[in-house]
Parts: structure tokens; C-alpha cells; sequence
């Protein structure tokens, strides 16, 4: 035996620890319960109705046929777009006021500010569900319901997005906005032209948070829409199931089509859900 | 171009007064460098000129006009930051060029500014690079170019050189100097580095405390510095202090011997201040003061050696020729000459004259 591949066993040996393999296991089996749902649901989605409790994972005879047939149904596409349409324009309108509140509780003094930050902090402390009915009186006094801005309204903003975006403005140095100020740049400018750029991977994974969260919004949309032309992807998959019978070789084809640009995204831009995640000390 | 002149100038955070209404006329086209201490109040005499800083009390002038209530893109100044804050979107130009980004010049006559500007700064090859890319010098140098790009009433420089190692600070102090005399523009300067002070500025303004303790040419603070934080801060190695009385007009120094000087009216305990050049190992001249001490260490430089010795309970620092260099524990014998020692009134510090 060489000297290298004494080396190579011992390092082999090295790396082969019962600690290790213990966190291999526990990984493997949490990355195995993840994973279990969706191989089903792509699985369901190539059965036909007759198979769909014939537990293979395998389907014995694969077919197209249900993409095909949600594809084809218009309000899929309607429900699709609405989805885009939401998740987009509150992710756009969470960038732009999560980021300008959070840049001036980070950079600018003033009377109350610790006081705003704690206020909008203590709001995360609340649920969603104590939070419904407050929000469908509301739409229903001012005449939201039923409509895109009513789906919206409680997401245009987040506390959440806030918080993230305050943490990463106070990493910018003051000489930047300093050197722009005394450039003659506004205060607009500077946010704008100056602080942003340098948070970039603060605002991808504040998009990226907010794009999944409506992406995949269900309660919500589903307590302030009562017309099938606004429903929202999952409000509309699971309205398969109210019909005469539990299609669920549709809801899980509709399903599957959905997890796609959550995926998408996810995979373009998963190092900075890394970077958000480890920086706010939280979840989206 | 412009004068500044700071009346009664204060700065106050609440009860505290960072700077105490501070008095100072800038000339048009001077280098005016302020040094101090962390926390004299120097940067923050800066930021208020720069307008970063609302002024507290008392009048800034520029060009004539008070300036107290205007917004910094209103004074028509240009500064450069310590740690350069030349951002790290853009490319080189773009930095360049965003000193202009208020200008109403065509876009082709801000290229001009910029490639004129990038000239003069030797970076014309680094226009399209990002400032990841570029050396400490020549970010440094971006940071300028964006200063003068504007054509500004004046710069002000926050301890520009600090983050730069020890050649490149002088090289760039050196181009800061010539930058100078080709534009001709108002420099004020801060630092907290003498050698910095004494080698760029036409003016020096000491500060301490949040005051201006002696205001002068370089050589003047030099020569004639009114107390002992000026005479100390002011040249390297900082001056040597020496107990000592005067007394019937002649003073004595323990473990020293005093001949042959004239010496200013005085009475009582005095500070005797020795700059380490004028105290020369192995000489022994008629007039001054003559002592010999125990080699603590010994630092040889090349072109001269300083030597750390004990003198009674004194410290002091001695030069030697650069090929002297006692050993550590010898004794050795030291003088300095008539007009070279620095007379200070122990209790209050200001200064009373030279002997």
C-alpha cells in the first residue's frame, strides 16, 4: 500500500463519523417526508380518476391527459394570471415600501422613531386569522370585496419586510448617503440611486419571501373573493373539490403547474433566501 | 474659489459642546489642514462647513455669505470621505461623473469632465472598471476625481489617507499637494496625523477639546508652539518634556547642566521641552544643556538612529548619525544647544519662550 492511499483511508476514515452519519440519516429522512407530498402530487397527476387511490408512486399507466385538460380549461389560465398578476404587483409594492420605511428608521433621526420600529414590530406578534375579520369589515365597508385590490391590500406592505430591509439599510456606511448629499442628490435620489444598490440581496430575498407568500396565499383570497373569475391559483385548484366529486388527479395537476415558478424562482435566486433567512433570524 | 470664514462657531449635541465657538479665516485658494486628537472636534468643524452637521451657534461664511441654513448642495462644496464612498455599483466614470449628476450640462460635455477629470488622475485606462477592481490608491484618487469633477468653491478632505499604508500615503500626500497648486481651490483638510499636517498644509489649526489652540504656518507651530499639547503633537518623535525651575534666573534641570542661555522672565516650575533633533548623542557644545543618560533602546533608521535613554527620572528621546548606535545599557553623553530648548510654565502650559 502507497503512502497517498494510507492518506486517502485515513482521511476516508476521518470523514466517516457515527455523529456524522446520525446527521446524514436525520437529514435524509427529513429531506424524505419533505419530498413525499410532491412525488405523490406529481405522481396523482399522471393517473387517470380510476387511479388516483392506487397508491403506487409509479403510475401504472402514466397519462397527460389531466395537464392537458386543465390546461385547456380557460379559468386554469384566469386563475394563473390572477395569481402573477397578485403575487407580482404585491411583491413590486413590498420592495418599494418595505424598503423606503425601512431606510429611514435605519438612517434618519428623529422624535418617535424607536417607538414606530417597536409598533411595527409588535404587529408581527399577531395572526393572520385574528387579523381576517378585522380586514373583511374593512374591505366590505369600503367596497373591496371581491376585487384584486382587495386580495392585496393586507400584503402591500409587511412589518416583516420592514424589519429585513431596516437590518440590511443599517449595514449601508453613512459616508455613501453622506458623499450623494453633499453631490446635491435629493433624499428620494439617494435611497434610490444610492442605498438600494447596496441592498440588493436584502431586496431579492424580501421579493423573493413575498412572491411565495402570495404565490401560495390561500385563506385570504379565498374569504374576500366570491367570483371564479378572481380567484387566485390555490382558491381555485381547491375548487375542484367543491364540484359534484374530489377531483384530485386535477388538483394535483393544478397544483404541480403552480409549484413551477416557485420553483423557478427559488432555484434562480436560493442563495439570497439563504443570505435573507440568516440575516433577519427568521423565516418568510 | 472661495473664502470661509467661521465666526463663533458651536457645535452642541444636546448639553454637550463638541466644538466651543471657534473663530477662523480660510483664505481663498488656502490648504488649511486641522489636526488633532480623536475627538477635538475637527471632523465635526468639517461636516458642519460641508453642511452634514447643523451649526449650533455662530456664523459660517462662504464666499462672503452665511451659509448656517443651506443645504450642502447649495455651498458649492466637494468632499472626500475616509473610507472614500465611492459606490460600488457603478464603474470608475460613472463614479466620476455622479459628482455631476445635479449638473445641467449636456451629456457630452460631462464625458469631457470625465475623461479630463480621469486624466488628471491617471485612471483614463480604469473608466469602465468597478471600484472592486481598483487598488486603495486608486480608489482614492476616484474619490477626488468626483470632488473635482465639480469644480467645486472648495474640497474638504475627512482623513482621507487613513486607510492607506504607509508609502502610498505618502505618495498620495504628495499628489494631493500638486493637485493643490494646479487648481488653486480652498483645501480644508483633516487629519489626525502631524506628519500629514506639516507636509501638505499652508496653514495648520490645532485643535483640542473642541477649541483651536494656535493657528499657523507649519514651520511657525513648528518653531514657536503656544502650549505643550501644540509643541508635542507637532513633529516626530513628539518633543521631550524635562521637569524643571527657574529661579533667580537660572534654570536647573535634574541630572542636566545648564550653561550659557538666556532665559525668558520667569519664576518657578517650568516645562522644558527638547525636540528630539536638537538633542544630539556624543556632542558637547559650550551653551545649552548637557546630560548623560542610560541607552533604554535604540531605533536605527537608516539615516539617523533614535536613541531612549534615561536621564534621572526623565525618558528622552536623543538622535544619533545613522551609523552610531549605542548599546542598549551604555551611557552616553548628550547636548542641546543654545535656542533649542523650549521654556513652558508648569502650571498652565503656554509657553514662555525659547532658551
Amino acid at each position: 500500500m502507497t503512502m497517498a492511499s494510507t492518506k486517502e483511508l485515513a482521511a476516508n476514515s476521518r470523514d466517516i463519523r457515527p455523529g456524522r452519519i446520525i446527521a446524514w440519516t436525520l437529514l435524509l429522512i427529513g429531506g424524505l417526508i419533505m419530498i413525499t407530498p410532491l412525488l405523490f402530487m406529481f405522481s396523482t397527476s399522471l393517473k387517470t380518476s380510476g387511479q388516483v387511490y392506487d397508491l403506487r408512486l409509479i403510475p401504472a399507466a402514466p397519462t397527460l391527459d389531466n395537464y392537458i385538460k386543465v390546461l385547456g380549461d380557460g379559468r386554469f389560465m384566469q386563475w394563473f394570471l390572477n395569481s402573477t398578476f397578485i403575487a407580482v404587483t404585491v411583491t413590486l409594492s413590498n420592495v418599494f415600501f418595505d424598503s423606503l420605511v425601512g431606510y429611514t428608521l435605519a438612517k434618519f433621526e428623529f422624535r418617535g422613531r424607536y417607538f414606530i420600529f417597536l409598533a411595527i414590530l409588535s404587529t408581527l406578534m399577531i395572526p393572520t386569522e385574528m387579523l381576517v375579520i378585522p380586514w373583511y369589515l374593512m374591505s366590505s365597508q369600503l367596497g373591496w370585496l371581491n376585487s384584486y385590490w382587495g386580495i392585496m391590500f393586507p400584503g402591500m406592505m409587511t412589518a416583516f419586510g420592514t424589519f429585513l430591509m431596516k437590518q440590511f439599510f443599517e449595514g449601508v456606511p453613512n459616508d455613501f448617503l453622506e458623499a450623494a448629499r453633499v453631490d446635491g442628490l435629493n433624499e428620494f435620489t439617494i435611497w434610490w440611486k444610492i442605498a438600494m444598490p447596496m441592498v440588493v440581496p436584502a431586496i431579492s430575498a424580501l421579493a423573493i419571501f413575498t412572491f411565495l407568500g402570495n404565490w401560495t396565499a390561500f385563506f385570504w383570497p379565498l374569504i374576500v373573493t366570491t367570483s371564479k373569475e378572481l380567484y387566485t391559483l390555490p382558491v381555485g385548484i381547491s375548487s375542484f373539490s367543491a364540484e359534484a366529486s374530489i377531483q384530485w388527479e386535477l388538483i394535483m395537476t393544478g397544483a404541480a403547474i403552480g409549484t413551477i415558478p416557485t420553483l423557478l424562482v427559488f432555484l434562480a435566486l436560493q442563495r439570497y433566501i439563504v443570505r435573507g433567512v440568516m440575516l433577519a433570524g427568521l423565516k418568510g | 474659489m472661495a473664502k470661509i470664514e467661521l465666526q463663533g462657531l458651536v457645535k452642541a449635541y444636546g448639553n454637550t459642546r463638541a466644538v466651543h465657538g471657534i473663530d477662523l479665516t480660510i483664505e481663498d485658494g488656502e490648504f488649511v489642514v486641522f489636526v488633532g486628537p480623536s475627538g477635538c472636534g475637527k471632523s465635526t468643524t468639517l461636516r458642519m462647513i460641508a453642511g452634514l452637521e447643523d451649526i449650533s451657534g455662530g456664523k459660517l461664511l462662504i464666499g462672503d455669505e452665511v451659509v448656517n441654513q443651506r443645504e450642502p448642495k447649495q455651498r458649492n462644496i466637494a468632499m472626500v470621505f475616509q473610507n472614500y464612498a465611492i459606490y460600488p455599483h457603478m464603474t470608475v466614470g460613472q463614479n466620476i461623473g455622479f459628482g455631476l449628476y445635479t449638473s445641467k450640462l449636456s451629456k457630452a460635455e460631462k464625458q469631457q469632465r470625465i475623461q479630463e477629470t480621469g486624466k488628471i488622475l491617471g485612471l483614463e485606462k480604469l473608466l469602465d472598471r468597478r471600484p472592486a477592481a481598483l487598488s486603495g490608491g486608486q480608489r482614492q484618487r476616484v474619490a477626488i476625481g468626483r470632488a473635482m469633477v465639480r469644480n467645486p468653491a472648495a474640497f474638504l478632505f475627512d482623513e482621507p489617507l487613513s486607510n492607506l499604508d504607509a508609502q502610498l500615503r505618502s505618495q498620495m500626500r504628495m499628489e494631493i499637494k500638486s493637485l493643490h497648486r494646479r487648481l488653486g481651490t480652498t483645501i480644508v483638510y483633516v487629519t489626525h496625523d502631524q506628519v500629514e499636517a506639516m507636509t501638505m498644509a499652508d496653514k495648520i489649526v490645532v485643535m483640542r477639546d473642541g477649541n483651536i489652540l494656535q493657528v499657523g504656518s507649519p514651520t511657525d507651530l513648528y518653531e514657536n508652539p503656544v502650549d505643550v499639547f501644540t509643541a508635542r503633537f507637532i513633529g516626530s518623535p513628539s518633543m521631550n518634556m524635562i521637569e524643571g525651575t527657574v529661579s533667580g534666573g537660572k534654570l536647573a534641570v535634574e541630572g542636566a547642566s545648564i550653561s550659557g542661555l538666556t532665559l525668558p522672565a520667569h519664576e518657578g516650575k517650568t516645562l522644558v521641552g527638547i525636540r528630539p533633533h536638537d538633542l544630539v548623542v556624543g556632542e558637547a557644545g559650550e551653551a545649552g544643556l548637557s546630560a548623560s543618560g542610560t541607552v533604554e533602546a535604540v531605533e536605527p533608521l537608516g539615516s539617523e538612529t533614535l536613541v531612549h535613554l534615561s536621564v534621572g527620572k526623565a525618558q528622552l528621546i536623543a538622535t544619533a548619525p545613522g551609523r552610531v548606535v549605542p548599546a542598549i545599557g551604555s551611557t552616553v553623553s548628550v547636548h542641546a544647544g543654545a535656542g533649542s530648548l523650549y521654556l513652558f510654565d508648569a502650571v498652565s502650559e503656554k509657553a514662555l519662550g525659547r532658551a
